[in-house]
């Protein structure tokens, strides 16, 4: 009973923390309406900065907290620098691209603590005053937890007050609303925004200057923390204050007491309350339907016939592929293995992007879900590669009919949420469950057959599967199936006038899309003899996002040719530099900022504007 | 004080402005009158800076507007009404009054809270209900006293009638006469013509993004065939 009353205010002190992040990333988002991955980055930066001021800085009452508070301004200019030169530019874009962007953020922020900071974990001093414990029921509880259990109430009320007495929180209100009307009284929504950023780039880096006496800075802090606040965003309602509160309790708790529950499974527990809030509620406990953004994105081009240079170009590429090979060393080999295998994993997410009009930030899942039953077949089954070859695609097939009966019925930033949701579960079961995954450590020595095992063989073998693979996504896209998924996409009222039942248009075409990547993940868990939980990450989920965006999301050949540039461009990175965080970060800022419509559709801009439109 | 001419504008690729030009005189009410879907709500969108204007002058007390953001020309002295009223629903009475308001032009009489109660009675009665809690001609009347507290010296007003009361209408119209006798000039976009005719001096006609008519309401009002041409559904 003791336990369980210390458990549940350890609990209150995470939740209070959680909610500082929570509170301005959905601040921000319901005057921007941009969901900012880079949220869990300033929370990061604002540890760092607080250690580095706070070792710095004399010791005693005022070189602690002022550290801590200026650590919390300091991250809140280094927001106003990023609204200013990044997000004003891409108010208009289509969300998908304002994550990915502030995504980008994300991997630039890494690499540039990595050099600033080191790799190694930093431990900070601890509060002064707050040093001590308290009894509780007879057991010693830290008064720095009890310190922090009365800040989340109290940054709540202060923020209350804000917004409601202050002329400014009622423009932030107001804007929250209508941003486009705001602007029309004579407000200049600019400085509105600005410093609504400034504000929850603070609160994030308060956020994190306050974990410094609790726990020790590092690297990771940025995506653990992100993934969290938007979990209690997305339940509390995006754009609700009270909502991310009542969220952070929620969550908080869960964590807190779910470990004395169920110790393995907590990331789980707090994706499933995730997922049925969301599907019992589709806005979150306090949160609205939004409004479309005004001036919406101008119509996309239907997808037509492949002007006639690209169709020589991929003839000539495919030759290539076929031909040339026999000639490779074992190195190009594995290379153009996996290009093969990224070409299958982009195309199946652009069927759900593209024409279905959905958005997916966790397309891994089922790369991870085929990779990991045919590893898993091998290991405990002993399954030849041809069983396991069959079990991916089924098995991640399954997952995306699961998991796809809940994200087709949400759209845009909360289907983005809730894929990434559950791309996080199956990344926690892959990681926590080390009986049978084997944890960080994988699973070694899937290898192909005897007969498959040479790489020429297993590459011819990769190819052709993939190729028929992708072809027949192309034949779906065009089929009458494919005219019903862009048909929903386009209106889903419309569409459900003419008898489509988008839901069910929705589903299947999600499905499928996990067939094929499931497809893609089982191929590439034999090319390279292993699975690791790192195959159902983000960032692999944001992999195949970039390649889709790269290519373009509304041409058929996008993600092909984004997929070969993309892997292209790590391969050189990653032999090139270090920092291929840094470069991919600054990479894909700049395909949001100057090639929005990718590569394919650049070039087939160019194409029509020489030979007339199509 | 507003002169527009050749103004074009397009959504996307659909043309809906091609020729408009209209003037407004200090202290004038002029109507733009046309069927559905004629352009009305485009033109005071494109005055406005809401819609990008393709093409054409907007000149406002001797500044050209065209291409400036909104809450630029909000402050030169335009306040601008939408049709769809879009209150803020959240915010209170007064919470909406005061995200409109802005500081008075020297001599210029301001726009309190208890000038445009004493305009608008019965928001009087309501300060502190939310937006969202307000019936259709409450609404209207808190778009319009939101606007002025921004002490315009223009007013585009869309289609204030819509889908009010004959008695709420009647009180809409006795509203800006008052508005008029204070020296705001308005422009005013209505299908009801009993409406228009009530408050304005002049009228321009707009049918699929083009002027068609224009001239003094009591000519307009002469003339059956014009009527019967440009504005009978
Ligand atoms: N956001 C938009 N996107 C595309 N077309 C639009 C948009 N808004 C209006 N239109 C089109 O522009 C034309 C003019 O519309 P507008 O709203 O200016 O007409 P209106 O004269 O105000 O009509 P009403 O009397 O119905 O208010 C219409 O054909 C309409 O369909
Ligand atoms: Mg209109």
């Amino acid at each position: 009973m003791e336990t369980l009353v210390l458990q549940a205010l350890s609990g209150l002190a995470s939740a209070s923390s959680l909610f500082l992040v929570a509170s301005g990333l959905t601040v921000i988002f319901g005057v921007s309406r941009i969901v900012n991955f880079a949220h869990g980055s300033f929370y990061m930066l604002g540890a760092y900065l607080a250690w580095s001021l706070v070792t710095a800085l004399p010791r005693g009452h005022l070189g602690f907290w002022g550290g801590i508070l200026a650590a919390a301004l300091g991250v809140g200019l280094i927001g106003i620098a990023i609204e200013t030169l990044l997000l004003r530019r891409i108010y208009r874009a289509p969300e998908l691209f304002q994550l990915l962007a502030t995504f980008g953020v994300v991997l630039i922020v890494q690499d540039l603590a990595l050099l600033l900071w080191g790799a190694q974990d930093l431990l900070g001093p601890r509060a002064p005053g707050l040093r001590g414990g308290t009894m509780i029921l007879g057991l010693r509880f830290p008064d720095y937890e009890l310190f922090l259990i009365a800040v989340g109430p109290v940054v709540l009320l202060l923020l209350h007050l804000l917004f409601h007495r202050t002329r400014w929180g009622m423009l932030v209100r107001a804007a929250t609303q209508d941003r486009e009307m705001v602007g029309a009284l004579g407000v200049n929504q600019r400085m509105l925004f600005t410093s609504v950023f400034f504000l929850g780039a603070c609160l994030a880096g308060l956020g994190g200057a306050l974990q410094l006496p609790r726990e020790s800075v590092n690297l990771g802090m940025d995506l653990a923390i992100i993934v969290e606040a938007f979990v209690v965003v997305v339940v509390g309602g995006l754009g609700s204050l009270m909502g991310a509160a009542l969220a952070a309790l929620l969550i908080g708790e869960l964590h807190a007491l779910g470990i004395l529950v169920l110790p393995k499974i907590t990331l789980v527990l707090v994706f499933l309350v995730m997922a049925v809030v969301l599907v019992m509620r589709p806005h979150g406990l306090l949160g609205r339907a939004q409004a479309p953004a005004a001036a919406g994105a101008a119509a996309e081009p239907a997808i037509g016939a492949t002007p006639r240079p690209l169709v020589w170009l991929g003839l000539a590429a495919l030759l290539a592929a076929l031909a040339l090979p026999p000639f490779a060393g074992d190195y190009a080999l594995s290379v153009l293995t996996e290009i093969a295998i990224l070409i299958l994993f982009a195309a199946s997410l652009h069927l759900i992007m593209g024409p279905g009009g959905m958005a997916s930030f966790g397309h891994a899942a089922y790369f991870g879900l085929g990779a990991y039953s045919a590893a898993l077949a091998a290991k405990w089954l002993l399954a030849p590669m041809a069983i396991g070859l069959a079990l991916a695609p089924v098995a991640a097939g399954l997952g995306g009919l699961l998991f796809g009966w809940f994200c087709v019925r949400l759209s845009g930033v909360y289907a983005a949420m809730l894929t990434l949701a559950f791309a996080q579960i199956a990344w926690s079961v892959a990681f926590q469950w080390s009986e049978v995954t084997g944890g960080d450590n994988g699973i070694l020595g899937v290898w192909p057959d005897a007969w498959a095992a040479p790489r020429l063989v297993y590459y011819y073998l990769t190819l052709g599967l993939c190729l028929a693979a992708t072809l027949l996504l192309r034949r779906v896209i065009r089929a009458p199936f494919g005219y019903a998924l862009r048909a929903q996409r386009d209106s889903a009222l419309r569409a459900e006038t003419i008898g489509i039942d988008a839901f069910a248009i929705r589903w299947r075409a999600f499905a499928l899309a996990a067939v094929m990547a499931g497809l893609a993940g089982g191929l590439f868990a034999y090319a390279k003899g292993s699975v690791f939980p790192t195959y159902l990450g983000i960032p692999r989920s944001v992999d195949a996002l970039l390649m889709v965006l790269l290519g373009g999301v509304q041409t058929l050949s996008g993600p092909i040719l984004g997929a070969i540039a993309y892997t292209g461009l790590q391969e050189q990175l990653m032999r090139l530099t270090d920092l291929w965080r840094l470069m991919l970060g600054t990479t894909i800022l700049l395909l949001v900022l100057f090639f929005p419509q990718g590569l394919a559709g650049a070039a087939r801009a160019r194409w029509e504007g020489r030979h007339g439109g199509a | 004080m507003l002169e527009v001419s050749g103004l074009a504008a397009q959504y996307g690729r659909a043309q809906i402005l091609a020729e408009v030009g209209l003037t407004v005189a200090a202290g004038e009410v002029v109507v733009l009158l046309g069927r559905n879907g004629a352009g009305k709500s485009t033109t005071l969108k494109a005055i406005m800076g809401l819609v990008p204007p393709s093409a054409g002058r907007i000149r406002f007390r001797g500044q050209e507007i065209a291409g400036r953001p909104p809450f630029e020309i909000a402050r030169l002295g335009l306040g601008y009404v939408p049709e769809e009223r879009r209150i803020f629903s959240e915010l209170t009475v007064m919470e909406n009054l005061e995200v409109g308001r802005r500081p008075a032009p020297p001599g210029q009489q301001a726009w309190t809270p208890e000038r445009l109660f004493a305009l608008f009675p019965s928001l009087g009665a309501m300060r502190h209900r939310p937006g969202g809690r307000m019936s259709g001609g409450e609404q209207q009347m808190l778009t319009i006293a939101r606007t002025l507290m921004g002490q315009p010296r223009l007013v585009l007003l869309d289609e204030p009638s819509e889908g009010l009361a004959p008695v709420v209408v009647e009180r809409m119209a006795e509203a800006i006469l008052a508005l008029k006798a204070e020296g705001l000039s308005i422009l005013l976009s209505e299908q009801n013509l009993h409406f228009a005719r009530a408050v304005s001096d002049r009228a321009t006609i707009i049918e699929k993004g083009r002027i068609r008519w224009e001239g003094g309401m009591a000519a307009l009002m002469a003339d059956a065939g014009i009527r019967e041409q440009y504005l009978s559904v």
